[in-house]
């Protein structure tokens, strides 16, 4: 079974703002494939192009082969889109969604149990609530169920986790791992870099563009640089400091830390410790560590800014 | 068939769940039609007046005591000053002002021409034109009293005067709600119908369920008519209502085929629900719909002739009106109502209602777009 996107040169502006700007991009059939980017960066409106519920202004979009244009009726049979904003109706319970769901594909709840079933035991005991006054994550659930009713092969997911807790949001992410078996190919768009590396395959993409497609592990492989983790007193001082430093390559505020990189391939911590404490700082802590993808996405991001 | 049954389904399941919705669907038109239907007459009750009258002489006496004696006035105070009389008139204390200027008996006796100052407050201009018509009605009356009384039949001199008599055809007493209710009717079954289907499909996008549904495999006209279908009933249902109130509420007569009115009403509602949908479609709040909603329900009801007589319009305006969906409703319900028209007599207007209905759910069919 091909159930695989292939997209060729895709554009979409939105009168002289050009959302997205030539993205290529195949993912394969059964593949669980994340879209990572920071809001804005145009993933929505590629999942909306996919979605066939836009007309892209250049480019194709092809699902399980088929044109997401000219046969866009035909994609939307096969097509489950769970959309970002809760889109079910809150004045009706969860059952009359799932009900209502599966009646307008023309099929039935108990002919898709299979499918459904270890997500739709989660939310059966609310069965009767309506579906305004579940709680976050049982709204996405129910979402995904509805999404999945007509057994579709392709699924979009955009934002799933977004405003759920963490405790949903590893739940769900094993849910998709679970469909991933049944053979769907997933698509999810997410700003949580840390949810990258559930993926098989991740597209960086931003301000419309795609940065890189590649695999969490590889993408992080082709991390050059060093990566230093540095902490003191004052960590915002510090931000200022470093960007100061003659030698810096990157600086960035990761939580409680900054992931700093050097110029140069070798890398004096006694000399950035002293430059820090001659600045006033205090508690100084450097280590080394592995970069993640959020390192990467930033490098990437910010490359043409970093030789200036 | 299956999916616009559930399509239906859902559509009565949402309306009726929605607690704030139902009293202003069901409970609001009834208020409505009974409070218009009493309060908004055009019969003048209590018109209060102020006499000058620096005459006081029998014939002025006599004049006033017909103004005391009718039911529509009450005079407030007579006294001698105009300024004073005036003064009321600024406090919004009295209505109108009388003056009988001192040679007004005498000129009465003289039988040379004797006459009474009418000073009407006319900030609104339709209750001054009533004011102005009834006291002119009062003077005539006693005009035609005392010329007898001078020119008698005594003195073999022929009085004739040309006597109008009145018959008013299907509203023998002139009342003012049978001819008014049938046109609150109306305007009841298109508030309910043009504002619900306006807000409908408009309220999917506000909340972001459209976006499930368009990539539903749900065709266009199965989405549209699950739209309409629940407001046409809903619309028949308030109309049935109306005429149930009309006719064993207010005992108005209806004379015509109760089956016409709903045809009639079939393919007005098919417009008008068009035309509510055909907003929802162009707009992307709620809030939009609904200004879009009321600024057409405002000018084609205000033009509609419920309130004012088309046939006192200007003529552009008479020529807008030929576009205006409420007022034919409006003839044609008052037609079978009142007059008990038939098929034939209405045919004109079914036709244009027709017309109407075909494009603008053409349009609205057409404007809908699930892919943007």
């Amino acid at each position: 079974m091909d159930a695989s996107i292939h997209i060729d040169n895709l554009s979409k502006s939105y009168g002289t703002i050009q959302a997205l700007k030539n993205i290529n991009l195949d993912i394969h059939s059964g593949e669980l494939f994340g879209l990572i980017g920071p809001d804005g960066a145009g993933k929505t409106t590629l999942f909306r192009l996919l979605a066939t519920l836009l007309l892209p202004s250049e480019g194709v979009a092809k699902l399980c082969g088929i044109d997401s244009v000219a046969e866009y009726k035909k994609i939307r049979s096969f097509l489950g889109y769970m959309p970002g904003k809760f889109s079910l109706y809150q004045d009706l319970s969860v059952i009359e969604n799932l009900e209502f769901f599966a009646t307008v594909f023309n099929t039935r709840i108990e002919d898709n149990m299979d499918m459904i079933h270890d997500i739709w035991v989660q939310i059966e005991p609310f069965k009767n609530r309506l579906a305004g006054k579940l709680s976050g994550g049982m709204k996405q659930k129910l979402a995904l169920c509805c999404a999945l009713i007509h057994q579709p092969k392709i699924l979009l997911l955009d934002e799933p986790t977004t405003g759920v807790d963490s405790v949903s949001r590893s739940e769900f992410w094993q849910m998709l791992k679970g469909l991933k078996k049944k053979g769907i190919t997933i698509v999810v768009a997410t700003p949580y870099m840390d949810e990258a590396n559930l993926c098989e395959r991740v597209a960086l993409i931003q301000d419309g563009e795609i940065l890189q497609v590649n695999s969490p592990a590889e993408i992080v492989e082709q991390f050059e640089k060093d990566l230093y983790s540095v902490k003191s007193d004052d960590n915002y001082q510090t931000l200022l400091d470093l960007r100061e430093f003659e030698h810096t390559n990157s600086v960035f505020l990761f939580g409680q830390n900054l992931h700093f990189t050097d110029t140069r391939k070798q890398f004096a911590e006694d000399e950035l410790k002293q430059y820090l404490k001659n600045k006033g700082r205090s508690n100084i802590v450097i280590e080394k560590i592995q970069a993640s993808i959020e390192d990467c996405f930033m490098a990437l991001s910010t490359k043409p800014e970093a030789n200036e | 068939m299956q999916v616009l049954k559930y399509l239906l389904q859902k559509e009565f399941l949402q309306i009726f769940r929605n607690k704030s919705m139902l009293p202003i669907i069901f409970v609001m038109p009834i208020l409505q039609l009974c409070i218009l239907s009493f309060a908004a007459t055009y019969d003048m009750k209590n018109t209060n007046l102020y006499v000058v009258d620096k005459d006081l002489s029998s014939h002025s006496r006599e004049l006033i005591s017909k103004f005391n004696g009718s039911p529509f006035f009450t005079v407030k105070e007579i006294g001698f000053s105009e300024e004073e009389a005036e003064d009321e008139l600024f406090k919004d204390n009295i209505d109108a002002i009388l003056v009988f200027n001192n040679d007004f008996g005498k000129s009465v006796d003289l039988r040379t021409q004797a006459s009474v100052q009418v000073l009407v407050n006319a900030i609104n201009a339709s209750s001054a034109g009533l004011y102005n018509a009834y006291i002119n009605s009062v003077i005539l009356d006693y005009n035609s009293g005392i010329k007898p009384n001078f020119v008698g039949v005594a003195q073999g001199v022929p009085y004739n005067i040309v006597q109008t008599t009145y018959s008013h055809q299907f509203n023998p007493e002139m009342k003012y709600i049978p001819y008014m209710l049938p046109g609150l009717l109306v305007l009841l079954v298109t508030v309910v119908a043009l504002f619900l289907s306006a807000m409908n499909v408009v309220r999917e996008k506000e909340i972001g369920t459209i976006e499930q549904i368009n990539v539903t495999p749900i065709r266009k006209s199965q989405f549209l008519m699950a739209k309409l279908i629940p407001f046409l009933i809903i619309g028949f249902f308030e109309l049935g209502l109306g005429l149930l109130i009309a006719a064993f509420g207010f005992q108005i007569p209806i004379l015509g085929s109760i089956w016409l009115i709903y045809l009639v009403a079939f393919v007005y509602l098919i417009a008008i629900l068009g035309f509510g949908l055909l907003i929802s479609t162009q707009t992307d709040t709620q809030q939009q719909a609904m200004f879009i909603a009321w600024f057409f329900m405002v000018i084609f009801l205000l033009m509609s002739g419920l309130f004012t007589p088309i046939e006192s319009m200007p003529e552009w305006g008479q020529k807008l009106n030929t576009l205006n969906p409420i007022a034919y409703f409006i003839k044609i319900i008052r037609m079978i109502l009142l007059k008990g028209s038939g098929f034939f007599d209405i045919l004109r207007e079914i036709v244009i209602l027709s017309v109407f209905a075909l494009v603008s759910i053409t349009f609205a069919v057409r404007m809908h777009r699930k892919v943007s």
